[in-house]
C-alpha cells in the first residue's frame, strides 16, 4: 500500500495490510482488548488515580510493591496464554477428517509459537521472580535488595517484552516457529514476515530484565542477610532463589548470544543458522537447550523452596533433612548443565554422547526424589492442617511424580526415538510445570497473600481454584499422554484418523474444568478484597510461621524490620517466639531508604519503541530511540538524589499502629 | 543500605569497603606479564621458529589460557580473601560452566551425523 520511497523511510514495512482486519477472531480480540483498555484508563482517570499509581507503584524501588507487579503481570499474561491454551484445544477436539476446524494453519502455530512464549517468559518468570523479590528479602532480615534501581528496571524491561508480544497479535504476526523460535522456520527465507523479529526483541529486552534481576537476588542473599543469618541458617526459599538465580546469570547470557546470532542471521545476512557457508540450524538448537534446560530448574527451584516453608509451616515442624535439601538444591544446580542434549536426542548423535546426556539426565531424579522424600518425612507425624497452601503441595506430590516418571522414561534415547516430538513429550512438560510451578505458585499465593494485603485469601473460592486446577490438569493430560503414547506429534493442526477425536475432546473438557479453577481464582481475589475486613490478619503472623517474614506486620512497612533482626537458628521467627519474643516500643532511629525513580519505566518505554522500531525496519526511529536509551541511561546516573531517611517518629508511629491492632486481636 | 546504588554521602559511604583494589606493583606485573604473552605468540607467528602450524596453534591456545588467568589475579584481583571467597568461588563456578558449554558444544557438533544416512554431496545442496 505504502509505496512511495519516504512512507516507505518513515513506516518502514509497516503498512495497512499489517493490521489483521481481515481476520475476525483477531478483530474480536482487538476490540475487547481496546474497550477493556479504555474502561481500566477511563477509571483511572476518573478517580484521579494515575499520579498515585507513578509515585507509588511504577517508580517504587521498594521490593515489595516491585514483587506484586511481577506477580500481577504474571496473571495478566496468564489469562492471555491460557486463552491460547483453549483456542488450540477447541481446533484439536473439532479437526478431524473434512472438518478443517476454524483455524487456518499459519494463525495455529503462531497461537501455539505464542502460548509457549508467554506462558514460560512472561508468566512463569514473572511470577517466580515476583514470589522471590517479596518474600526473601523479608526471610533473610533485610530492607531491600541490593540494587533498588535496578529491580525496577528489570521488572520494567520484562513489562516491555510482555508489551511487545502483546502487540505482535494486532500489529503484524507472532513467530511461528514454537517456543524457542526454532531455526529453519524463523531463517529469514522461510519467515521473511515480522513474526520471529517480534519474538526476538521481546525477548532480548526481556532477558536482560531478567538478568539484571537475578544478579540483584544472589548479591542480595550473598551480602544482606541478617546478622548470625550463615548460609546453613538462611531458610529453604532463599537457598533455592539463590541457587535458581545463579543458574539464571550463568544461562541468560548464551540464549542471548544465540538470539543476536539469529538477528545478525535475519537483518544483515549472516549465515550462523542457515544451511549455507558453513552454517549449521542444529547449532541454535544446541544453544538454545544449553540455556532451556537449566531454565526449568530456575522456576522450579525456587518453587520447591515454597514447597518446604509450606510444608514445614502447616505440619508445625522443622523441615525434615534441612541441610540435605540444601544439598540436593546445589547437586541439582550443577546437574542442570549436564543435560540439555536429552532435548535432542534424535539430532543424530553417536551412542556416546547419546548415553552421556540420557544417564545424566536419569541422575537428576535422585535429589529430586530425595526433595520429595523430604517433605513426605516432614509431613509424617506432623500436625498437618489443611489450609489451601498446603492443600497444592499434596496435589503437587501426586501430580509432580508421575511427571517425573514419564521424565525419567523419555530420558532413555531408545525411548526417545519413538516418543520425541510427540504429545507424550508434551503432556510430560505439561505435568511437571503445571504440576510443579503453577501449584507451587498458587501455594505461594495463597500462602504470602496475608503477608503482602494484610488479609488471607477466601478459603471457599480458594478450594475452587484447586480442585479446578487439579481435576482439570488430570482430565485434560491424562488423554494427551495417551494419544502421544499411540505416536501422535505435536503441533499439529487436523487429524485424519477419526478415532483419536474422542481423546482429545476429553482433553478439551479438562481444559474447560481449568477454566474454572483460573475464574474461580479471580472471583477469589475479589471475593478476599470485599470481604477483607472478615479475612483481616492483625498479628502479622497468620498461620503460626517459622521464618522472618511473619515476625512484620502485614503488610509490612516501608521499612520492613525497625530494627534489623538478629539470627541464632534456622527457622528464626519460631526461634524468637519460643524464647518469649517481645515487640520493640522505643528507641527507633531514622531508616536509611532508597528514593522511588522514574528512569526504569522510562528505559524500558524507550526499550519497546527500539524493539518496535527494529521489528518494523523503521530505521530513523529505531536510531532515534537507541540514543535516547544511552541519553537517559547516561543522565540517570548523574541524579545523586537517590536516598533518604524515614524520621524516627514515624517509625515509632508506624510500630505503634501496629502494636495495637496485634494488642486489639 | 541502599549505598551499593551510589550515594555522595561519605558517612553512609564509609561501611567496609574492603575488597582489594590492588598495588602498584601487581598492575605492573600484570602488565609486564600479558605484554609478554601477547607479544610470544605474535612472534611466533611471524617468524615461523615451529614449521609445524598445529604445534603453533596449540602453544597459542595455552598462552591465551595463561593470559586469561594473569589478567583474573592482577586485574579482575580474584583471590581466596576477597569478599569472603565468595569471588574465587563464582570464578570457579563460572569457568566449569564454560568449560561443559564449549567441550560439550563441540563434542556434541561434532557427533552430529554420526546417525544420519550418508548423502552425495550434490543432494546437501538442495537440503532445506
Amino acid at each position: 500500500m505504502f509505496d512511495s520511497p519516504i512512507l516507505k523511510t518513515i513506516f518502514g514495512r509497516l503498512t495497512f495490510e499489517s493490521f489483521p482486519v481481515h481476520e475476525p477472531i483477531l478483530l474480536g480480540t482487538f476490540i475487547v482488548v481496546v474497550l477493556l483498555g479504555a474502561g481500566i484508563v477511563a477509571a483511572v482517570t476518573r478517580y484521579r488515580l494515575w499520579g498515585w499509581l507513578w509515585s507509588e507503584w511504577f517508580t517504587s524501588v521498594d521490593h515489595k510493591k516491585i514483587g506484586i507487579m511481577y506477580i500481577m503481570l504474571g496473571i495478566v499474561m496468564l489469562l492471555r496464554g491460557f486463552a491460547d491454551a483453549l483456542m488450540m484445544r477447541a481446533q484439536q477436539a473439532m479437526a478431524f477428517g473434512a472438518n478443517e476446524g476454524y483455524l487456518p494453519a499459519h494463525h495455529y502455530d503462531q497461537v501455539f509459537s505464542a502460548h509457549g512464549t508467554i506462558m514460560i517468559f512472561f508468566v512463569a518468570i514473572p511470577l517466580v521472580v515476583g514470589l522471590i523479590n517479596y518474600v526473601m528479602p523479608l526471610q533473610i532480615g533485610a530492607r531491600d535488595v541490593a540494587f533498588p534501581f535496578l529491580n525496577n528496571l528489570s521488572f520494567w524491561l520484562t513489562a516491555a517484552g510482555a508489551g511487545l508480544v502483546m502487540v505482535s497479535l494486532f500489529v503484524g504476526e507472532f513467530s511461528r516457529g514454537g517456543w524457542l523460535n526454532y531455526v529453519p522456520v524463523t531463517n529469514l527465507q522461510n519467515s521473511p514476515d515480522t513474526g520471529p523479529d517480534y519474538y526476538l526483541w521481546a525477548l532480548q529486552i526481556a532477558g536482560v530484565g531478567t538478568t539484571l534481576s537475578a544478579i540483584n537476588m544472589v548479591t542480595t542473599i550473598i551480602k544482606m542477610r541478617a546478622p548470625g543469618m550463615t548460609m546453613m541458617k538462611m531458610p529453604v526459599f532463599c537457598w533455592t532463589a539463590l541457587c535458581s538465580n545463579v543458574l539464571a546469570i550463568a544461562i541468560f547470557p548464551v540464549l542471548t548470544g544465540a538470539f543476536a546470532l539469529l538477528m545478525l542471521d535475519r537483518y544483515i545476512g549472516t549465515d550462523f543458522f542457515t544451511n549455507d557457508l558453513g552454517g549449521n540450524p542444529m547449532m541454535y538448537w544446541n544453544l538454545v537447550w544449553i540455556w532451556g534446560h537449566p531454565e526449568v530448574y530456575v522456576l522450579v527451584l525456587p518453587v520447591f523452596g515454597i514447597y518446604s516453608e509450606v510444608t514445614s509451616t502447616f505440619c508445625g515442624k522443622r523441615l525434615f533433612g534441612y541441610s540435605s535439601m540444601v544439598y540436593a538444591t546445589v547437586v541439582i544446580t550443577i546437574l542442570s548443565y549436564l543435560v540439555w542434549l536429552h532435548h535432542f536426542f534424535t539430532m543424530g548423535s553417536g551412542a556416546s554422547v547419546n548415553s552421556f546426556f540420557g544417564i545424566a539426565t536419569m541422575v537428576i531424579s535422585i535429589p529430586t526424589g530425595a526433595k520429595i522424600f523430604n517433605w513426605l518425612f516432614t509431613m509424617y507425624r506432623g500436625e498437618i492442617r489443611f489450609e489451601l497452601p498446603m492443600r497444592w503441595v499434596v496435589a503437587f506430590m501426586l501430580t509432580f511424580v508421575v511427571g517425573g516418571m514419564t521424565g525419567v522414561l523419555l530420558a532413555v534415547p531408545p525411548a526417545d526415538f519413538v516418543l520425541h516430538n510427540s504429545l507424550f513429550l508434551v503432556a510430560h512438560f505439561h505435568n511437571v510445570i503445571i504440576g510443579g510451578v503453577v501449584f507451587g505458585l498458587f501455594a505461594g499465593i495463597d500462602y504470602w497473600w496475608p503477608k503482602a494485603f494484610g488479609f488471607k485469601l477466601d478459603p471457599f473460592w480458594g478450594k475452587l481454584h484447586f480442585w479446578g486446577w487439579v481435576i482439570g490438569y488430570w482430565v485434560a493430560w491424562t488423554p494427551i499422554y495417551i494419544v502421544g503414547l499411540m505416536g501422535t506429534t505435536r503441533r499439529v493442526r487436523h487429524f485424519d484418523d477419526p478415532s483419536l477425536q474422542i481423546w482429545f475432546v476429553i482433553a478439551a473438557i479438562g481444559a474447560v474444568i481449568i477454566l474454572f479453577g483460573i475464574l474461580a481464582f479471580v472471583i477469589q481475589i475479589a471475593v478476599s478484597i470485599i470481604n477483607r475486613e472478615k479475612l483481616r490478619d492483625t498479628t502479622g503472623d497468620p498461620w503460626n510461621g517459622r521464618t522472618l517474614e511473619w515476625s512484620t506486620s502485614s503488610p509490612p512497612p516501608a521499612y520492613n524490620f525497625a530494627f534489623t533482626p538478629v539470627v541464632h537458628d534456622l527457622d528464626a521467627w519460631y526461634d524468637m517466639k519460643s524464647r518469649g519474643h517481645a515487640r520493640p516500643d522505643g528507641g527507633f532511629r531514622p531508616i536509611h531508604m532508597p528514593r522511588n525513580t522514574g528512569a526504569g519505566v522510562i528505559l524500558s518505554g524507550i526499550a519497546a519503541v527500539l524493539g518496535f522500531a527494529m521489528v518494523w525496519y523503521i530505521w530513523w526511529l529505531a536510531a532515534l530511540s537507541f540514543v535516547a536509551l544511552v541519553a537517559v541511561a547516561i543522565g540517570h546516573t548523574f541524579n545523586y538524589n537517590r536516598d533518604y531517611f524515614i524520621p524516627s517518629d514515624e517509625v515509632a508511629r508506624c510500630e505503634r499502629e501496629h502494636a495495637l491492632l496485634a494488642g486489639a486481636a | 543500605m541502599s549505598a551499593s546504588e551510589g550515594t555522595h554521602d561519605a558517612a553512609l559511604h564509609a561501611h567496609g569497603d574492603t575488597h582489594g583494589h590492588g598495588s602498584r606493583r601487581g598492575y605492573l606485573m600484570g602488565f609486564a606479564l600479558s605484554v609478554l604473552l601477547t607479544a610470544i605468540p605474535f612472534w611466533l607467528v611471524m617468524s615461523g621458529v615451529l614449521s609445524d602450524v598445529q604445534t603453533t596453534a596449540a602453544l597459542i591456545i595455552v598462552l591465551a589460557f595463561v593470559q586469561i588467568l594473569v589478567h583474573t589475579v592482577s586485574f579482575l584481583h580474584v583471590n581466596t580473601r576477597s569478599e569472603g571467597g565468595w569471588t574465587l568461588m563464582a570464578y570457579a563456578f563460572t569457568a566449569v560452566l564454560v568449560l561443559i558449554v564449549i567441550s560439550g558444544s563441540l563434542w556434541i557438533m561434532y557427533h552430529l551425523n554420526s546417525n544420519m544416512m550418508p548423502m552425495a554431496a550434490a543432494e546437501m545442496g538442495n537440503g532445506m
